[in-house]
């Protein structure tokens, strides 16, 4: 089943500290799950400055700089995983770096 | 017939979970099963392996269900390919999880964490100890729809999202805790004080709590509230002979005869519940066993340490906040202090609703007021407890404190 891992970020986590090993963890997390065939694709996402919220009103395409939801924690990437169920799932995201620093929602696609 | 029903449903329920992952499926071919005996063992006679029987009848209900809706090929192999003996339907990986109690691993392996709490224990009860909805919902203090959402909104997360029915290994047993101890807390009370139907005390249910909470403390020494709730239900037990009368009337806590206590499980329970405490982690389990060693400890009402009790009460009121717990905090300051002060608290707790539907609220109340010598009040609060309350022993002890007080149904 396919599943899509929210990666989220909690500003009140991040220091210099905690994010230090942030890319070579991810790379590494990278590695790991491309190599066990887990990993279909993901990618991170620029600064929630660059964001932009689109909505439909009244037929009218209305426009809102940033994001969809204020939240304390920000989407700071995704990934598309093909595990055989939710265990294998959860053990994926809960080896997600991030997850250190944030959390990771872990949804099953509509249609597998 | 009920002795099969009570070892084997969960049996049979959680093998065909694991081999069609279908939990609807699963519970409405065990009940076929169980109908189908019903219906053929009286002229039949019961079978030399009546578990074995169960199981080859619900599983080919399974099979011939998927074949009619044309499901998968595989799911019909996999349910096919266990044949009809009950040692092939067992779980292929047992040892992962080092719990050597059959029961005890199914629970285990039911308490799935991804599931909310309540959730997941409400289902476990259903599934696996074949509880009702209603019992449930009792447990729960919710209306019974509402706890029927509950257990479909957690099946339809198990179907939704993928979460399969394995025994989990050793290292995540901890998480599943929480979890565990509630559903044999559940049970207990379920067995304890039937929330409906003619028995007071389902005593077959209270022994295989005790029995599985025995199991969990032995494969979780290191966790204080097991040990906690074991002492628990072994405190209550003790008094299970005093606690109804030839009649099967219930008896409260004041009137019984104390020498009919169980000392031997008295003495377990304090063993058990000292060992617990020592671990300097006091949670919920602990501290009602902490109460209800007060009572068993009193040689009457009078000598009952309330103040000690009360105080209990607090700190559980802390550790888990809900409306249950304030209404015996409530009694215990009654009877430590003054009666208007604990019907003070109970009048609040009547006027904030939560316990609106909750018949040992309005019993307590009625009770202070009895005690208070205002009858009139009490007949009305007796009333509506009897309107509230689900078994027969429980009606009958409410309607002989009724006329005690002058009022009439």
């Amino acid at each position: 089943m396919k599943y899509l891992m929210f990666v989220c970020v909690d500003e009140a986590l991040v220091t210099p500290e905690s994010t230090k090993d942030m890319p070579r963890d991810t790379s590494a997390w990278v590695e790991e799950m491309d190599g066990r065939g887990v990993r279909l694709q993901g990618n991170r996402l620029q600064e929630l400055s660059t964001a932009t919220t689109v909505r439909v009103r009244g037929g009218e395409v209305v426009l809102a700089d940033g994001p969809f939801a204020e939240t304390k924690e920000l989407i700071a990437g995704f990934d598309i995983i093909d595990c055989a169920d939710l265990d294998e799932a959860i053990e994926v995201a809960g080896k997600h770096p991030v997850a250190r620093i944030g959390s990771i929602e872990v949804r099953p696609f509509w249609e597998d | 017939m009920a002795a099969a029903f009570r070892d084997e449903w969960g049996r049979i329920v959680a093998a065909l979970i694991g081999r069609t992952g279908d939990w609807d499926l699963s519970e409405e071919c065990a009940q076929e099963a169980f109908a189908e005996a019903l219906r053929r063992w009286p002229s039949d006679g019961v079978p030399d392996r009546p578990g074995a029987w169960l199981t080859t009848v619900a599983k080919n209900r399974a099979i011939d269900r998927l074949r009619r809706e044309r499901r998968g090929a595989e799911l019909l192999e996999q349910a096919a390919s266990t044949g009809g003996e009950v040692e092939t339907m067992e779980e292929p990986d047992v040892d992962e999880s080092g719990i050597e109690d059959d029961r005890l691993r199914l629970i285990f392996t039911c308490c799935h964490p991804a599931l909310p709490l309540e959730g997941r224990v409400a289902l476990t009860l259903r599934t696996l100890a074949g509880l009702t909805t209603a019992e449930i919902a009792r447990a729960f203090l919710v209306p019974e729809p509402t706890m029927a959402k509950r257990l479909v909104r957690a099946k339809g997360k198990i179907a939704g999202a993928r979460i399969p029915y394995r025994v989990p290994p050793a290292h995540l047993l901890p998480e599943r805790t929480g979890g565990v101890l509630a559903v044999l807390y559940l049970l207990f009370n379920e067995g304890y004080a039937a929330s409906g139907g003619p028995e007071l005390i389902r005593a077959q249910l209270c022994d295989e709590a005790i029995r599985l909470a025995r199991a969990l403390s032995t494969l979780m020494p290191d966790e204080p509230e097991a040990a906690g709730l074991l002492a628990l239900m072994l405190f209550h037990h003790s008094r299970r002979r005093a606690r109804s009368d030839a009649a099967g009337d219930l008896v409260t806590l004041e009137d019984q005869d104390r020498t009919r206590w169980d000392r031997a499980e008295i003495d377990e329970a304090h063993a058990r519940l000292d060992a617990a405490l020592r671990h300097g982690q006091a949670g919920p389990y602990q501290l009602q066993a902490a109460i209800a060693a007060c009572h068993t400890d009193a040689a009457d009402v009078a000598d009952t340490d309330w103040a000690q009790i009360a105080s209990l009460y607090e700190l559980l009121a802390e550790v888990v906040p809900s409306p249950v717990v304030a209404l015996n905090r409530a009694v215990a300051i009654a009877m430590a202090r003054e009666l208007d002060d604990g019907l003070e608290v109970i009048d609040e707790l009547e006027a904030s609703g939560e316990l609106a539907g909750y018949h040992l609220l309005h019993a307590a109340r009625a009770d202070l007021l009895r005690r208070l010598g205002r009858d009139d009040d009490a007949a009305v609060a007796y009333r509506r407890a009897l309107e509230l309350a689900g078994s027969d022993a429980e009606r009958r002890f409410l309607s002989r404190r009724l006329a005690e007080v002058g009022g009439s149904l």
